[in-house]
């Protein structure tokens, strides 16, 4: 039967329920080498896999993942995609992704589920109002759809938000980017592992990579719990790892690992039918295409590799859902969870070279792993195919701390702990 | 059909309580004891709700926490909750329950068509399919589709309900208290020592309750009397045991029975914890076992047992193991005919006497074909040689037992496969935590006991002295046997054999992950959402797990399990957040002023945690039209503003002058006693971390302000680096924001303002220059006179105690009556700052230097500073960095808004502009619009014309760069 | 997670902050070059396994001291003032 996804084979396959599906991407024993191996079957390096296929017509590629594909952030999100971006190079780099994002189910022929329901910042001061309309404007001197509201159209869009006189930190206004949304996360990395795998890339899950060979400053190969594999070009997208996986290499990097919370309440009818954040506390919510509303904050602040998170946080996370929006205080959780977060100095990633020739860096990805992806993989793609950087990626260097050009979005300053 | 009624026998319902609730707006009884579902079902109610995506008929399978199918939306108006779980519902009078996810009704619900599309509708449907005819067509279909979500409706309304939290500890806490959970708490109560009984149930005893034997509840009840007489002992009914957090934080969700919180969150701190969790029926898999009707053998039996509602005539029992038999006995004792399909071939003697005395017909070697029947079941057609059709009321299946290994692994340890009881049992405890009782697979009574005992003497050294534990007059445990059957549906009806209930997962979706490859537990619970639900898969991650297992052909122990994740169950919301919520959302920091602000027409503004006077009503009713007048006060006379919220830190010690000197860019070493200094401190990286005015007091002693917003992060950052890295310096920091309060004294006629109240104090400009600071007492309390200028006028800062600083307040206002002083608020501060060109929060946000703020000249060159390495480097001192500019509007009628981007008069408007606007006010001393603002390469182009690109609104205004400072450049007025 | 203050004991974490990896030695005030001053702000060797950590008292006694964790479990491996 046909390998295609479409309204018509699905009937196809409900008629004839004897002809099964073909397996979404292939299981192959990894071979002994490979031109490009990617380490890390998240969104990330799936999708890097993918382009380097696509674009640059590499086929010899292997995804080296060690537990199952999409076992690590791309399926831990809270499923945000945004382009709201306003320091020079993220802002390109973010709207690249979105347009991406737009076309992508049709691209892979997998439904990602990629709804431009909107999203809505919530300013609670006067200052925050000027600092967002900055934002705003920046986004739509490049061409990025931006709405600036006042509180009363807020209360429209929104009304289910808190608006008595006792309200803390109650709603100034709001910048508005009407293409924002979300993601069905786990599709993305099924979506690109099965355009990937046909397209001859080899996916191999429950493979642990444990060395990265070297001979002198050039990368031969990796160690595996799967057997040695060789290349001269290997690309580390392994996101709360990064800093682990460089190690291996002998790379330090400026790079702290924290653990970021996610929450999710019971399924409920459609109630928020925006992505809602808030710009009094670090607080993001919208309601998933099952009922559930999928919400987070900040990470909980200190190193860590554990995936368990610390109940105050937890804690505040419930505060700023039900002060914001008073119904949810009825709801009830149901599951929450966490991944391990790459954090940077200035909150921005790395998509570049590394010292050593051949290994490639992508990482530090913070709190924007996720709706990073298509350009990330587009353009760390361009980069190993190339063996130089695209232009949508010069600013995330790992030089940029000792040149002074930190990308620090948010204004929050030198710290990863606090970004 | 009426399926269930409520037989003469005693039980747990207090026959003589009877109890009113509301189901489906049709008033109804039950008795107090009874849980809202076991109420319907003895009201002969069985249809009681419509599955997620086929909206196929559903009934009650359990009588506990694992209940998928009967949920509801209970409550009205400000308390309704949506998907409240029936089984575990106590009933209350007044219970107003509504059936959830059918329309019109139960009974006949439009949306069951997708019953037909279900060949469509397997495993993965929507990833397949909705992606054209165009990009972004997700947007036609996906409104659609989401009106099928989710379950109950949540209501926008606000919750009426209060909400604790409460921090506790103790020594042991026991979580369950069944047969393994009340012999652990006697055990360790009897040491003295703190111990915890928490039970979701409201009624302690676990599987005892539904044992139905006289002895075991003469047990529970003399365990409990002793736990009630020990006064270390706090017993938590209605307490559900969510989450094990890092180093032993439980936490417990407790609903009080009456308290006027509706529920508390226990944020519990146990030295160690005993599980006594018990386990959860499976059921088993066969076409069409989700028809009403069909129920947990188990359920079944505490229905009875505890509640005295048995199926009306018969009931089949389906079975892999000897739990059911329990079930089966117990009901033909109370005269329901029952028969036993058995999938086993053999069954051991004793069983089969008992059937045989009680006359229950035996079926071995033989399941469930198929169930008759759509809203209630009326028989069922044994699979097997013995392909028979019997009428009944009711199926019971038993597909074995999941022990509730939940809390065991929240803190990492993995679950393990016994292949001797066919269940996942604890992987393993960790340090301070013991199991007892079915949780750990030991599923006899006597046996669930003993382990109790054991589990509370290795948790307490203590017990070593204490009696043992008087054991009930039962007979010794039967030997527990199972053959698992993970999958008893014929092939050609796998897609009716449900594993997931209450997200519509079959066999063949399953079958259909498997094919695609989604092999791994966690693609097949994402790609069917298969325990995706709010049964969290209690009832069918084992089996759908070990299907998978035996399509991979693996051992189930190589398989492994799913992740269990906390909370145990869904979790209230409002429960978590306690009480700080909405205006107690987080603390309001108050100045000392703040009630004069209240009584004296402030509006107020909250400006980080703090609530600050915005501006006053004898100025006007707006902000727009006050801060002007306030602006013009302080211009041409005199007004009084609140600065309590400025950070102010009190730097004591013999090196106070030397640590100064290195944490701010310019010097402090050689700063005169009784003079300030503005001064500027970067972070390490040479950004600008805050700044503020210091003054030195005497020798040793330097009083700091800082930024409002930065208060706490300047005080941290002194005492860490004097606490880690300049232990040498003898430095002692304190912070005094809170202990006290200020206020600025602005204006031409300032000074004058201050001689009519301290009429004793020579502040003439001889002996209070611009920058002098002056300690003395007042009527006996400490005042503290700056001479600073955030305005740029002739001003001063009056600090002092909080406790005097209204006094204060009032009496400078009082005394400075005659001159027309009057108070102005955060607006007009901020306006005339802007003025005078000083940079404040908006302009510092941790990305600009001390360059962009046009203030590198202040560092000194020679000195070593905090932040001196880094400052230099390339991009930090690139010559196209933003740096501040004034800007000044050339349209009139035009406003300059912050936010604004800037662009050179010849740029094209697009891209990320040459700078942008950090903060705008309307000048009263030039009569238009100012601003601040940070523009590519700063006063290199002074005069120049540039537009100011608002496109959020369409405006493109023309602006000047000018000099920030906008008034007096020379600071005459400031050494007035 | 339970932090020991080694001046007030073991608190819950909510009491604390983090403040980043103590392993690094600081230059001494007014010495090491740019290069010193990026590695030391900059460069974490963020392992996963035990890590010496600042970490502040700030709702306490307002102390800071630091902390050896295992990042790999946040078991407390030690403290030193």
């Amino acid at each position: 039967m046909a390998k295609g996804y479409s309204i018509f084979s699905l009937v196809k396959h409900a008629l004839r329920p004897s002809e099964p599906w073909p397996e979404a991407w292939e299981k192959p024993e990894p071979k002994s080498s490979y031109d490009v191996i990617i380490i890390g079957g998240g969104g990330h390096g799936l999708a890097t896999a993918y382009y380097l296929a696509k674009n640059h017509g590499i086929k010899n590629i292997a995804v080296l993942e060690k537990s199952y594909i999409g076992s690590g952030n791309v399926g831990r999100n809270t499923t945000l995609i945004r382009s709201n971006y306003m320091i020079g190079g993220n802002t390109a780099f973010f709207e690249k992704s979105m347009q991406l994002w737009e076309g992508l189910s049709h691209e892979l022929n997998f439904n990602c589920m990629v709804s431009h329901r909107g999203q809505m910042i919530l300013a609670v001061s006067p200052g925050q109002v000027d600092a967002f309309a900055r934002r705003g404007n920046i986004m739509r001197l490049n061409g990025i759809d931006a709405e600036l509201m006042d509180r009363n159209e807020v209360m429209k869009e929104l009304p289910y938000l808190d608006y008595s006189k006792e309200a803390r930190f109650p709603v100034h206004g709001a910048i508005h980017q009407p293409r924002a949304g979300t993601v069905r996360h786990d599709a993305v990395a099924w979506g690109y592992a099965r355009a990937a795998s046909q397209l001859g890339v080899h996916i191999i899950e429950n493979c642990e990579v444990s060395a990265i060979l070297k001979d002198g400053d050039k990368v031969v190969g990796v160690e595996t719990s799967r057997g040695k594999i060789l290349s001269s070009k290997v690309g580390i997208a392994v996101a709360g790892h990064t800093s682990h996986v460089a190690k291996m290499a002998g790379l330090r990097l400026p790079v702290e690992s924290h653990i970021l919370q996610a929450f999710v309440t019971e399924p409920v009818k459609p109630i928020v039918h925006h992505v809602v954040s808030w710009g009094a506390e670090l607080f993001y919510l919208s309601q998933s295409d099952k009922g559930g509303i999928v919400f987070g904050g900040h990470i909980d602040g200190f190193n860590t590799y554990t995936q368990r998170g610390q109940f105050h946080r937890i804690q505040n996370v419930m505060e700023s859902a039900t002060t914001l929006l008073p119904f949810m205080s009825r709801m009830r959780l149901l599951r929450h969870w966490g991944g391990i977060q790459d954090m940077t100095p200035d909150g921005s990633p790395f998509i570049c070279k590394t010292p050593i020739d051949g290994l490639y860096l992508n990482g530090g990805w913070c709190y924007q792993g996720f709706k990073a992806t298509p350009a990330s993989g587009t353009t760390f793609a361009y980069m190993i195919a190339n063996d130089q950087e695209h232009e949508l990626n010069k600013c995330f260097s790992l030089d940029r701390f000792e040149k002074g050009k930190e990308l620090d979005e948010y204004g929050i300053g030198n710290w990863a702990y606090k970004q | 059909m009426t399926a269930f009624k409520r037989i003469d026998k005693q039980s747990h319902i207090d026959r003589t309580k009877l109890i009113s609730f509301q189901f489906d707006g049709k008033m109804t009884n039950g008795f107090a004891g009874d849980t809202l579902a076991s109420a319907l079902l003895a009201n002969g109610k069985t249809l009681l709700g419509r599955s997620f995506k086929y909206h196929r008929p559903r009934g009650i399978i359990g009588a506990g926490i694992e209940e998928p199918n009967a949920l509801f939306t209970t409550g009205i108006g400000g308390r309704t909750e949506p998907n409240t779980i029936s089984t575990t519902a106590e009933l209350k009078s007044g219970i107003t329950a509504k059936s959830q996810n059918a329309w019109p009704s139960l009974n006949f619900d439009l949306m069951a068509v997708n019953q037909l599309l279900s060949p469509l509708f397997g495993a993965g449907f929507y990833y397949k399919t909705f992606m054209g005819p165009f990009k972004k067509s997700w947007m036609m279909y996906e409104p659609i589709i989401r009106k099928a979500a989710g379950l109950g409706a949540a209501l926008p309304d606000l919750d009426t309900a209060r909400y604790d939290m409460r921090y506790m500890f103790c020594d042991v806490l026991v979580i369950g208290s069944g047969p393994a959970g009340l012999a652990a708490a006697v055990t360790a109560a009897r040491t003295g020592a703190r111990v915890v009984l928490a039970e979701q149930d409201f009624e302690f005893g676990g599987s005892i309750l539904s044992s139905g034997s006289e002895e075991l509840e003469r047990w529970r009840k003399t365990q409990i009397a002793e736990l009630e007489k020990s006064s270390e002992v706090r017993l938590l009914k209605r307490t559900t045991a969510q989450g094990i957090y890092d180093d032993n934080l439980v936490v417990l969700n407790h609903t009080p029975e009456s308290h006027s919180a509706l529920m508390i969150t226990e944020q519990l701190r146990a030295r160690t914890i005993i599980m006594a969790t018990g386990a959860i029926e499976r059921p088993l898999v066969f076409a069409n076992n989700d028809r009403p009707g069909v129920m947990l053998a188990s359920a079944l039996r505490t229905y009875l047992n505890r509640f005295s509602v048995a199926p009306k005539k018969r009931a089949v029992i389906v079975t892999n193991n000897d739990s059911a038999y329990a079930t089966a006995f117990d009901l033909a004792e109370h005269d329901v005919a029952v028969t036993v399909a058995e999938h086993r071939s053999a069954l051991s003697g004793d069983l089969l006497a008992k059937a045989a005395q009680l006359g229950i017909a035996i079926f071995p070697s033989c399941g469930i074909s198929d169930v008759v029947g759509e809203k209630q079941m009326r028989a069922v057609r044994l699979s097997g040689r013995h392909a028979v059709t019997i009428e009944c009321d009711v199926l019971g299946m038993s597909g074995g037992w999941s022990p509730a290994v939940h809390l065991t692994s929240h803190g990492g340890i993995k679950p393990k496969f016994d292949e001797k009881i066919a269940a996942f049992i604890p992987g393993g405890f960790a340090k301070s935590h013991f199991g007892a009782g079915a949780v750990k697979g030991t599923f006899g009574l006597l046996a669930a006991i003993r382990e109790g005992e054991v589990a509370a003497r290795a948790a307490l050294p203590e017990c070593k002295k204490i009696k043992e534990l008087d054991l009930p007059a039962i007979r010794e445990d039967r030997k527990y046997s199972i053959q698992p059957i993970w999958n008893a549906a014929e092939k050609a009806n796998e897609k009716y054999a449900f594993v997931d209930f209450q997200n519509d997962v079959t066999v063949k979706d399953i079958r259909g992950a498997h094919q695609e490859g989604y092999l791994s537990v966690e693609h097949l619970k994402r790609y069917t959402t298969l325990g995706m639900g709010t049964d969290q898969g209690k009832t069918s991650n084992i089996n759908a797990l070990a299907m998978m297992a035996d399509l991979r052909g693996l051992a189930m122990s190589q398989a492994g399990t799913t992740t269990f994740r906390p909370p145990y169950s869904p979790i209230t919301v409002g429960a978590i957040a306690g009480r700080t919520v909405a205006a107690h959302f987080r603390p309001k920091r108050l100045s000392p002023l703040h009630d004069w602000h209240v009584n004296n027409g402030a509006t107020f503004i909250e400006a980080g945690l703090w609530m600050r006077a915005w501006y006053y009503n004898w100025a006007g009713n707006t902000p727009e039209a006050a801060y002007i007048k306030e602006m013009e006060l302080v211009r041409q006379n005199v007004g009084i503003a609140d600065v309590s919220t400025l950070g102010k830190i009190d730097v004591q010690g013999p090196d106070a002058a030397e640590f100064l000197n290195r944490v701010y860019v310019n010097g402090f070493a050689k700063l005169p006693v009784g003079r300030a200094r503005y001064g500027v401190m970067l972070n390490d990286d040479g950004v600008v971390l805050d700044d503020g005015t210091t003054s030195r007091i005497n020798d040793t002693q330097f009083y700091m302000t800082t930024t409002t917003a930065q208060a706490g992060e300047v005080m941290s950052w002194l005492e860490y680096l004097l606490q880690m890295h300049w232990t040498d310096l003898d430095v002692h920091v304190t912070s005094l924001t809170d202990q006290w309060g200020g206020m600025a004294v602005s204006g031409p006629n300032s000074r004058r303002a201050l001689q009519l109240a301290f009429p004793e104090i020579d502040i003439t400009n001889e002996a209070l220059p611009y920058l002098g600071v002056m300690d003395f007492k007042f009527e006996g309390v400490g005042v503290r006179v700056l001479r600073l200028s955030f305005s740029g006028e002739l001003a001063y800062e009056v600090h002092c105690s909080a406790d005097y600083t209204t006094a204060l307040w009032e009496h400078i206002l009082n005394a400075a009556a005659p001159l027309g002083i009057k108070p102005y608020g955060l607006e007009a501060l901020a306006s005339l700052r802007i003025e005078k060109g000083h940079v404040a929060g908006a302009d510092l946000d941790h990305r600009n230097t001390l360059d962009d703020l046009g203030l590198g000249k202040m560092a000194g060159k020679d000195k070593a500073y905090i932040g001196k390495e880094l400052r230099f480097r390339e991009d930090c001192q690139a010559p196209e960095r933003w740096s501040l500019v004034g800007i000044e509007c050339m349209e009139d009628g035009a406003k300059l808004r912050g936010g604004a981007i800037l662009f050179a008069a010849t740029d094209e408007i697009k891209g990320h502009g040459r700078g942008y606007i950090t903060s705008v006010t309307w000048s009263t001393e030039l009569n238009k619009y100012i601003a601040l603002a940070l523009y590519n390469g700063g006063m290199k182009h002074e005069g120049k014309e540039i537009i100011c690109a608002f496109p959020l609104k369409n405006e493109n205004v023309k602006a000047r760069i000018v000099s920030p400072h906008f008034i007096d450049k020379q600071g005459e007025r400031l050494h007035a | 997670m339970r932090v020991p203050c080694p001046h007030c004991g073991e608190r819950d974490v909510a009491e604390f902050r983090y403040g980043g990896d103590a392993s690094k030695m600081r230059p001494t005030h007014d010495t090491g070059d740019l290069k010193q001053w990026h590695d030391y702000k900059f460069v974490f060797d963020n392992p996963k396994g035990p890590h010496l950590e600042y970490w502040q008292h700030v709702y306490g006694c307002r102390q800071w001291f630091k902390l050896n964790r295992n990042t790999a479990t946040n078991e407390i491996i030690g403290g030193e003032k």
